[in-house]
């Protein structure tokens, strides 16, 4: 049986066609756009929140997105167990939504930024990140001016015990240097799961690095991780 | 009809980066009597209610839904008198 993505559409995003391309052309899925005011999910097995600037961030990042009419269906699916990824302005969408725990803030050098990094991979117990290897270093892009994720001390230490944290920004030896956590994040976190481990959200665009022109192709890895678990499952 | 204002701020325990700037392009100005700068946001609502407690419930409603993140903001609501419907 195939595994059909549903990629949400909202007004503002921007990221939609880059992850049709990296799903549908380059890993070969079945991969549909769903617009924001649908409220069918039917036939979906895993949604991709995309990233961008849905409603041009007024108020906050992700803050209007969240009362989409689609919305609604997300959350069901996201309590039925249906995988969820949340990509930057996705993952801002899931965390308006408490549908993950935590909060944006403006990064902590105020500075919208556009590069590549590397983060590390904080857990295989995940259907995201099973095909990768604990402490595994990938080469993805940012691109963001809210990716300062902040969470309670309380929150963090919830994140730890249940393993939640998928990606912490690091160097290219996997190392988390001071400089390594460019936007300030608590922990340097990058990507964390919800409790069940149903929903991931992450602020690097795996999206972007599918293929060596792209100057990376570590996004691949991350699609074959998820694709090995989500198809064979 | 009354109008609000919802002032809402970072919670103090959270760094404000934007006010932090702020902050210091004000002492560049010699502004150094400042000593501490935070940057947030004001809404206004216009809004129809019976009485001002029923107003500053709407208000109440909206801040916690929508306007404020409570992970990291705090907000002020001011009911003022009401006012004439032009």
């Amino acid at each position: 049986m195939s595994t059909t993505f549903g990629i949400i559409v909202f007004p503002g995003s921007n990221c939609d066609h880059d992850a049709f391309y990296a799903l549908d052309e380059v890993m070969g899925m079945e991969t549909k756009f769903i617009w924001h005011k649908d409220t069918d999910l039917s036939g979906i097995d895993v949604i991709v929140i995309p990233g961008g600037f849905s409603y041009g961030d007024y108020l906050r990042s992700g803050a209007i997105a969240r009362f989409s009419p689609i919305m609604n269906e997300v959350e069901k699916a996201a309590n039925e167990g249906v995988p969820i990824i949340g990509i930057c302005n996705g993952f801002q969408i899931l965390l308006e939504a408490n549908l993950l725990p935590g909060a944006m803030m403006h990064n902590q050098q105020l500075r919208f930024v556009c590069k590549n990094v590397f983060i590390r991979c904080e857990t295989t117990d995940s259907i995201f990140t099973r095909g990768l290897n604990k402490d595994q270093v990938l080469d993805i892009p940012v691109s963001h001016g809210e990716g300062n994720y902040f969470i309670s001390e309380d929150g963090l230490k919830e994140l730890q015990d249940h393993d939640q944290i998928a990606f912490r920004y690091c160097d290219e030896h996997g190392e988390l240097t001071p400089e390594a956590n460019f936007n300030g994040s608590v922990d340097h976190i990058a990507g964390i799961l919800n409790r069940k481990g149903n929903i991931l959200g992450l602020m690097p665009h795996p999206e972007r690095a599918v293929e060596p022109l792209l100057g990376s192709s570590d996004g691949r890895i991350f699609f074959e991780s998820l694709l090995n678990r989500v198809v064979g499952a | 009809m009354f109008k609000a204002t919802v002032n809402i701020t970072l919670r103090d325990s959270i760094l404000d980066p934007q006010g932090k700037a702020t902050h210091h392009a004000l002492q560049n100005l010699g502004l150094n009597q400042i000593s501490k700068v935070r940057i947030g946001k004001l809404v206004e609502l216009n809004i129809d209610a019976d009485t001002e407690e029923e107003a500053r419930s709407i208000a109440e409603d909206a801040c916690t839904q929508l306007l404020a993140n409570a992970v990291v903001e705090d907000y002020e609501i001011t009911i003022h008198k009401k006012q004439t419907v032009s």
